[in-house]
């Protein structure tokens, strides 16, 4: 396991942070936790809304089978006990995004128990730098409304579609030491649960948000007070609040003063974060079992159902690759992401050769979506016309060069290679007839280069080369005019 | 032509399915005598026009030759704490002003669905909170009886379905909805003279009730008699999938299967409920219950319910636990009342939203559930209490391994004037001893009159059953029923 | 059990209930009373006893994972919802503007 050396620099010494997020993941599922309303991202407001989701007296909540199933998926995904009896609690508080007057969550009962994510810090060593983060619960909960302030002088507007959207928080052990491991730790997370299908992931949508625990200590010490930065989205946010909060907190502690806990909002334009006025009296909760709701018992089909729909995840896959040849890096960014590593699976699945594919894929594919600004979902070639491409070019139809050219013809037109090879003629030749033709043309232009070389210059022979597949139009074998070559030039 | 307003559900059904008189004439002669009764404060909302319409759909079937709905030509009463589509819903509550539900309560769905019609909501107590119907926000309900002694006290119609068991007892109704938390149909139906079940915890659905306790609630009829409740409640039981706690189980042929011969049945007396400040009469009352289920055939068996003097206790903190957290939603944001005080923020306008809307024994029990779930105290009062009803539930198991149901008095005493207990919450939550163990431990139970006190008020007796047995609750009942002949009525003053 | 008006206004300012000083001294020896009352819970034995979690023996039903399924638990039906709000513009309910 490595040791962070993360440090802030504070005036009497080195401070080390520690670091934990509860991360709210927004569970994927056609309706919410509780009610029958959507949850599609983007709809008007309040059409989203059930009787339910609005608290109109006298509603029930009866739980979205799927939401659960989503969340025990989760917890398998990351090697957690799975609690086959867990129950729902009441969290009561007032605000106007919570129409119930409670948000109705798992204290006492979690769904999911302990369980770990690892997490690597070098992406060209992923083995060497691992880090197991310890997750402490997962559970289940109902997401709250939306406020907006900015759109009436004295007036905040509510906004319910979000009210019952299914969550699942999930909280890690204070395990992480550096802005770097968190956002690891966010990065490997979200990878899970995109590869789970649990959660999109989707940052930008708030599909995914994490409320960063930080406090710092001298190191060896006893943890000190943290605080609670809540509701940053982002991987990079996440990591900017960690850095702004521990450096606060040590400057706090240097002056003689206290850190309070208390909750804090990450302001975005400036990096800070700032003491949070609205929930300062919200410390009492009063959680008790939601006497609506009864205990949820999970029985043995259903988790082995859940068990037997779990896909091949990002470990597992990246040790599969590396299996086959494939650099540890090139598996590292081959798995770092579902689609690009279903992309992959679909290429390999087509009988391309591992080693070749990989490095195509992780060069010439990713070079030109990057380019483009495409995601790999949306990719102009897809996994067959890949196949077809390396096929050419193991079977010496293409030359390296040529299958570029070809590549670019394809993302052009999106026509398949085979095609372009023929309708272009961009064939590679190995006719030695041909060539053997080409070369002598080309010692007879050159008669001072030719004189040069055989008096020992033999560093031209690579003018030679490039003479003769220019002369051939960059369509012969390489190998071949190495050769034939060698043999003309005696 | 008798007067249809005294014949009672199973009564008017027969009658009208045998052509005897229309289902018209049946609404007509029961909206005339609410909009008579305004002196008992039983409705809170009149609806004739809902009433004429079932009667009207009923009438036209039978002219069709349509097979008859169960409750076709039968009116009824609605506890308002049911929402009803475009019907004011207030649970007798200022906080609930003006609601008008854009959805139907599957109780009340299913009793339209079933034929009835309905005469109008009936007041009860501020959000099903009291035993008195005093805490209404829209005046006491006032019970149609009266002492014999000549005073013109008026009297408490039970609580918190008072609006329910005044209607009934005066003959407004033949029979309506209650809702039973801790008592709200026993004790109410008790003081009144007509009969009331509450059924298992599960049996009928919670969906569009107004919450009270949602571990405690359940809906039940309110009637004249054993019968009516028991075709009431057929109509009214069932599975919901819009209520987790709903169980999914057939609904019985509970009519058909009354039999009141007893024989080969063992019917349990509780030593607890032997209580020391127990009246001589209800005592007495007892005895000839006790009597009178031995004449129908019944072995009586003492049993013991080691906990019973926990049970009120326990109750006063679940339930007000789980009504503080119910009542959260009553905030002045979606519906119903807001108020808005100069310059106040969002959580100003709450407190005084809710201090304005809530009358006194809903904020009271507010602050207990609130006092009992703050930190500190949660173990020590809540999950002290679960346990408690936990052992509740064991003694019931226990005991009905020696019998099939339970014989007690409904309530410790028949109905007080009104404002005689306001003075003191604990002497008004006493009033529930009795009904309040059966509610913590999910059990059927029902209340059937056996006599009337030296002044001339009802009593009444509980037979409490096993979960689900609602049948064994319904025949002990009306073993009492026929042997106590109670034909009482009150006098009408009104 | 008694307790003092300080507890009171802190238990009604958490039930979001305004209440006056009067109004604090008055509810003060009543809930005093009734928490008193309800205490003698403390004297029963319940080690071992698991806490009540179900009253009727029943275990909690999951439903399908469908939108608008049943018109009563579903969504898309804002005018409906909206009709008796206190206050509400542009398809929002609205509150006095909160500072986060
Ligand atoms: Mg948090
Ligand atoms: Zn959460």
């Amino acid at each position: 396991m490595t040791e962070s050396t993360y440090r802030i620099q504070g005036a009497t010494g080195e401070w080390e942070v520690v670091i934990g997020l509860e991360v709210h993941a927004q569970v994927t599922s056609q309706a919410k936790l509780f009610s029958g309303a959507a949850t599609a991202f983007g709809a008007e407001p309040n059409t989203q809304v059930s009787l339910i989701d609005a608290a109109m007296p006298g509603m029930l909540p009866v739980p979205n089978r799927e939401c659960i199933r989503q969340a025990v998926r989760t917890g398998m995904a990351i090697d957690a006990q799975i609690n086959r009896w867990s129950r729902f609690d009441r969290k009561n508080y007032f605000y106007a995004d919570l129409p119930q007057g409670y948000q109705i969550s798992q204290l006492y009962h979690p769904l999911v128990g302990e369980g770990a994510i690892e997490i690597s810090l070098d992406e060209k060593d992923p083995e060497g730098s691992v880090k197991s983060i310890g997750v402490e619960r997962i559970h289940v909960e109902q997401d709250a409304g939306k406020l907006m302030h900015d759109q009436h002088p004295t007036r905040s507007y509510v906004d319910l579609n979000r009210s019952g959207v299914a969550l699942m928080e999930i909280v890690s052990r204070p395990d992480m030491r550096s802005p770097a491991e968190a956002g690891a730790y966010l990065r490997k997370l979200r990878a899970i649960l995109r590869y789970v299908g649990s959660c999109d992931g989707n940052m930008e949508e708030g599909s995914m948000r994490a409320d960063v625990n930080v406090s710092v200590r001298k190191p060896g010490d006893e943890f000190g007070t943290r605080t609670e930065t809540k509701n940053v989205n982002s991987v990079r946010f996440v990591m900017a609040a960690i850095e702004y909060e521990a450096k606060r907190q040590v400057s706090v502690l240097e002056d003689g003063g206290k850190i309070v806990q208390e909750t804090r909002l990450f302001n975005v334009e400036s990096g800070t974060t700032r003491s949070m006025r609205s929930k300062e009296d919200a410390h009492d909760y009063r959680y008790f079992p939601d006497p609506d709701l009864l205990p949820l018992e999970l029985e043995e089909a259903f988790l082995e159902e859940c068990r037997a729909s779990l896909p091949e995840l990002p470990d597992a896959k990246r040790k599969r690759y590396e299996a086959l040849g494939i650099s540890a890096y090139a598996a590292n960014v081959l798995t770092a992401e579902v689609e690009a590593a279903r992309w992959f699976d679909a290429l390999l699945e087509t009988g391309a050769k591992p080693v070749p594919a990989a490095n195509w894929v992780t060069s010439e594919l990713f070079g030109a979506l990057n380019r483009t600004g495409k995601s790999i979902e949306n990719s102009p070639v897809s996994a067959d016309q890949a196949a077809e491409l390396l096929a050419l070019v193991a079977d010496g139809t293409l030359s390296g060069s040529l299958a570029k050219q070809v590549f670019e013809v394809m993302l052009e037109t999106g026509d398949g290679a085979a095609k372009i090879v023929e309708e272009r003629g961009l064939k590679q030749t190995s006719d030695t007839g041909a060539i053997e033709a080409v070369i002598a043309g080309v010692l007879e232009k050159n008669p001072n280069q030719l004189a040069q070389y055989r008096g020992g210059k033999e560093a031209l022979f690579g003018f030679f080369v490039g003479q003769t597949m220019k002369a051939m139009g960059g369509k012969a074998n390489p190998a071949v005019v190495n050769d034939l070559l060698k043999k003309a030039l005696g | 032509m008798s007067d249809v307003t005294n014949l009672g559900i199973a009564g008017i059904r027969d009658g009208f399915r045998a052509g005897d008189f229309s289902a018209r004439e049946v609404a007509d002669a029961f909206n005339a005598k609410v909009a008579g009764a305004k002196a008992l404060n039983a409705f809170l909302v009149e609806t004739p026009e809902h009433a004429l319409a079932a009667a009207d759909a009923a009438d036209a079937a039978r002219a069709a030759g349509e097979a008859p709905k169960p409750l076709a030509g039968v009116p009824i009463g609605m506890k308002d704490l049911f929402c009803t589509k475009g019907v004011t819903t207030t649970a007798a509550s200022e906080i609930l002003g003006g609601f008008v539900p854009p959805y139907e309560s599957t109780i009340s769905q299913k009793l339209w669905d079933a034929g009835a019609g309905m005469l109008g909501k009936l007041n009860m107590d501020q959000f099903a909170m009291g035993s008195s119907n005093e805490t209404s926000a829209f005046g006491n309900v006032i019970s149609p009886w009266r002492r014999s002694d000549g005073g013109n006290a008026a009297l408490a119609p039970g609580g918190s379905s008072g609006g329910s068991s005044s209607a009934v007892a005066a003959r407004l109704c033949p029979g309506a909805t209650g809702t039973d938390t801790g008592g709200s149909i026993r004790q109410p139906a008790a003081f009144t003279g007509i009969s009331g079940i509450k059924p298992t915890y599960g049996r009928c659905s919670r969906w569009g009730t107004i919450a009270f306790a949602s571990s405690l609630d359940q809906a039940g009829p309110m009637a004249q008699d054993v019968r009516d409740c028991a075709i009431m409640l057929e109509a009214m039981a069932g599975f919901d999938a819009k209520d987790a706690t709903s169980l999914q189980l057939d609904v019985p042929n509970w009519e058909a299967g009354l039999n009141a011969d007893l024989k080969g049945k063992r019917v349990g007396v509780p030593r607890e409920y032997r209580v020391d400040t127990m009246p001589a009469e209800i005592e007495a009352l007892w005895q000839q219950g006790v009597d009178w289920l031995r004449d129908a055939g019944a072995e009586i068996v003492e049993v013991s319910l080691p906990h019973t003097k926990y049970a009120l206790p326990a109750y006063y903190i679940i339930a007000p636990a789980e009504a503080s957290s119910n009542l959260a939603r009553y905030d002045g944001v979606r519906y119903g009342l807001r108020d808005l005080p100069e310059g106040a923020g969002l959580q100003d306008m709450y407190a005084a939203t809710r201090a304005d809307g809530f009358g006194a024994e809903v904020k009271r029990r507010i602050m207990i559930g609130t006092y009992v779930l703050s930190a500190g105290f949660y173990d020590a009062y809540y999950t002290q209490a679960q346990k408690v009803r936990a052992l509740i539930a064991r003694d019931f198991e226990r005991a009905f391994e020696q019998c099939d149901v339970l014989l007690t008095p409904t309530a410790p005493s028949a109905a007080f004037a009104l404002g005689e207990k306001q003075a003191d919450p604990i002497a008004m939550y006493l009033n529930d001893v009795f009904t309040v163990p059966a509610s913590l431990a999910g059990l059927p139970a029902m209340s059937v009159p056996g006599g009337l006190d030296a002044a001339g008020l009802p009593l009444g007796l509980q037979i409490i059953g096993k979960p689900l047995d609602e049948q064994g609750v319904l025949n002990a009942s009306l073993a009492i029923e026929q042997r106590a002949g109670f034909t009482a009525r009150p006098e009408a003053w009104w | 059990m008694s307790v003092d008006t300080a507890t009171v206004k802190r238990i009604a300012s958490l039930a979001r209930i305004a209440i006056t000083d009067e109004d604090a001294s008055r509810l003060a020896p009543e809930l005093g009373n009734i928490l008193g009352w309800i205490e003698q819970l403390g004297e029963v034995d319940t080690s071992g006893v698991e806490p009540m979690t179900a009253v009727i023996p029943n275990t909690l039903r999951l439903r399908d994972d469908v939108v608008n399924a049943d018109p009563l638990t579903g969504g898309g039906i804002r005018d409906a919802l909206m009709a008796g709000a206190p206050q509400a513009e542009h398809g929002f309910f609205t509150v006095p503007k909160v500072i986060e």
